[in-house]
């Protein structure tokens, strides 16, 4: 790994250079109701757009290389024939300006279903080789548990990857492309201070976690508590709504619908992102559901990330971003399901709850 | 216009197809006629034979009925009977004819005669407890909304014309809010009935910042409960949550639970 230092005012300069491509980052939406930020990645025009100093966004990047719904064919159709035209998704390169780690190992996670498996998702990958991505160490808010699934710093995947250290960037480099950048702004080698000042920036960020998942063993006790009440009284709150898997950077389900135009003429082949808490999620041909209850789904929706995911990659689908809790209205989060499940914790109901405590 | 259709050179038969309303705004009606760039290829799909709002031409034989309202008279039920001997597919359009919609709001009221008397006076009227159809007939299809979704009929009209499964979404109107980004209205400091109203509008509302009302009724999960306790916990009054349940008729089945105690009367 090689490292350089720059001065904060550099990173402009770094934005210029960059921005001739199409630039995405953290950017403020708006405010919630107790006047707080609320940041989303989106295109942004000017480097004063970024909102660096972001939490955790309420979407995750994920849209950019997982749209929510999408056109894989497009027929036109007439007499007696048919021609497919598919959309090769000729990317140009995007700047990603500001990933935090967890969404950075998001895209790695996705990667091996998406990219590395023996079903790989063209579109997906083209958009994947064509990131630019310039990683950003964060301040853990309350609802991050990243640290508890190992992905609070992140070791590939990204161009660069900067820390503030007050007056300047620390920047890890890995990849050429982002070595030659860094040739055009003003930059040095990191001095014994500035690596000093880098662990103990990084050691202040470790000790600011507040909420913890005890992941020991998970895939065991998983498989031991299939039948714990835990599940129901959960799942009695669940509204169904799919809102947890598409505020998460890591679910990839999706179906296909195919559609006719009212001209006759044309047809469509669409995908759609879709969760399996809702409630036609295992509904099959002939109509027999396998989950009709909201308690079997929400439970699949926690062995999916935390037991089979881990039994196919050792390694589990959360990245501990906490953005399903903290949009889940029923207050439904991975931290107190788990504990709940673990007969660790009494499960406290609801965010708002907890906010107004 | 094409007499003869084909799908890949099977011919395909247009249907005849006739529009009713019964007590309604005709909204839903004039819905279908809002898309010009559409309107051609809608019409080609089909033989109209029946459509007071843009014909006067009329004719008792056709195969699929939309009928529109609620019914909220003795004779609309007649009629609806006599629709539904005829129409091989009978299609409830839009939430007055699915729930009721926003008429049944009259049946808040347990005192008909009351009521009458405060909006007509002495003029003699007939009118009777807000119904959706199915409470008289058999419905084969329901298009949900207040109004409904163009684009839902068109697919709907293309889906019969091949011969297609239709199927409104089970999810509700959350999951589309999400797939556009939107800030939650809740975080923002609003109700909304997102959470447990059918998708399908593709979050009209929440798209242009107001929260859902409901006028799709229940998802197929519909978790009324843990919704009202999220209403609560946000601090929006059990009234707020009762108006925005009851406006189009699609949570009727709850609003009683919630109001067991003390039914509005009159007076
Ligand atoms: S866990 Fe929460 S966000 Fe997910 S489906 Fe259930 S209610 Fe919706
Ligand atoms: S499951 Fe929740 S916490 Fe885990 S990655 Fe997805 S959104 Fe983040
Ligand atoms: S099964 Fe559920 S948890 Fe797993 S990727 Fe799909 S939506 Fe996400
Ligand atoms: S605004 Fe309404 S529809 Fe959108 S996510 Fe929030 S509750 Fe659901
Ligand atoms: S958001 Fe709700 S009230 Fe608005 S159109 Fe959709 S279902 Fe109806």
């Amino acid at each position: 790994m090689i490292f350089k230092v720059f001065k904060k005012k550099e990173l402009a300069a770094l934005y210029e250079l960059l921005a001739v491509n199409a630039v995405v980052g953290p950017v403020r939406k708006g405010t919630d109701r107790h006047n707080q930020p609320l940041n989303d990645f989106a295109r942004v025009y000017s480097f004063a757009d970024l909102a660096l100093d972001y939490s955790t966004t309420v979407h995750s990047p994920k849209r950019f290389v997982l749209p929510y719904r999408k056109d894989l064919a497009r027929f036109t159709v007439n007499e007696q024939k048919w021609r497919k035209e598919t959309d090769l998704d000729t990317e140009r390169p995007v700047v990603f300006f500001g990933m935090h780690a967890c969404d950075i190992n998001a895209l790695n996670k996705l990667d091996k279903v998406l990219a590395e498996s023996v079903y790989p998702v063209s579109s997906y990958i083209r958009k994947r080789r064509n990131m630019f991505i310039i990683g950003l160490n964060c301040r853990p808010s309350p609802q991050c548990f990243c640290r508890s699934m190992g992905t609070d710093s992140v070791l590939h995947g990204y161009d660069m990857f900067l820390t503030d250290l007050g007056d300047k960037y620390f920047a890890e480099i890995s990849s050429v492309t982002a070595f030659n950048f860094l040739q055009q702004i003003k930059c040095r080698d990191p001095g014994p201070g500035d690596e000093r000042q880098y662990e103990a920036v990084t050691a202040e960020k470790t000790a600011r976690f507040t909420t913890e998942v005890d992941t020991s063993d998970l895939t065991k006790i998983l498989d031991l508590e299939f039948y714990s009440p835990a599940w129901d009284r959960w799942g009695r709150k669940c509204l169904s709504c799919g809102t947890c898997a598409n505020v998460c950077p890591t679910c990839y389900c999706y179906g296909v619908e195919e559609s006719v135009d009212l001209n006759l003429q044309e047809a469509h082949k669409t995908r759609f992102l879709y969760s399996c808490n809702l409630h036609d999620f295992a509904k099959v041909a002939g109509g027999h559901n396998f989950r009709p209850l909201a308690s079997t789904r929400l439970k699949y929706r926690y062995y999916h990330k935390h037991r089979g995911f881990v039994e196919a990659f050792e390694e589990s689908l959360c990245v501990g971003c906490g953005r399903c809790g903290a949009a889940c209205l029923a207050g439904i989060t991975p931290p107190e399901v788990i504990a709940d499940v673990r007969g660790k914790k009494k499960c406290v109901h609801g965010r708002e709850e907890k906010h107004d405590e | 216009m094409a007499d003869t259709l084909s799908y890949l050179g099977v011919p395909l038969s247009r249907p005849r197809v006739a529009f009713f309303e019964l007590t309604s705004c005709e909204g839903c009606q004039l819905q279908i006629f809002n898309n010009e760039a559409s309107l051609l290829d809608f019409l080609s799909l089909v033989e109209i034979v029946n459509f007071r709002e843009a014909m006067t031409e009329k004719s008792d034989d056709y195969e699929i009925a939309f009928i529109e309202g609620s019914i909220s008279r003795r004779d609309e039920v007649e009629k609806l009977k006599k629709i539904r001997r005829q129409a091989k597919v009978l299609v409830a359009l839009g939430s007055c004819a699915c729930f009721g919609g926003v008429n049944r709001l009259r049946n808040r009221f347990h005192d008909l005669d009351w009521v009458k008397k405060e909006v007509y006076g002495d003029f003699p009227v007939d009118t009777a407890e807000v119904q959706p159809l199915e409470a008289q007939v058999p419905v084969d299809l329901k298009i949900y909304g207040c109004p409904i979704k163009k684009e839902e009929v068109e697919r709907v009209i293309s889906n019969l014309v091949l011969g297609k499964a239709v199927t409104p979404p089970e999810y509700p109107v959350c999951m589309e809010c999400k797939a556009h980004e939107n800030l939650c209205l809740y975080e923002l400091g609003e109700p909304c009935l997102g959470p447990i109203t059918r998708a399908g509008c593709d979050a009209w509302c929440p798209d242009n910042r107001r929260g859902c009302w409901g006028c799709r009724g229940p998802a197929e999960e519909a978790n009324v409960k843990e919704l009202e306790k999220i209403m609560r916990r946000y601090h929006f009054s059990r009234e707020i949550i009762i108006d925005r349940l009851e406006c189009f008729g699609g949570f009727a089945a709850y609003v009683d639970k919630l109001r067991a105690p003390g039914r509005h009367t009159h007076g």
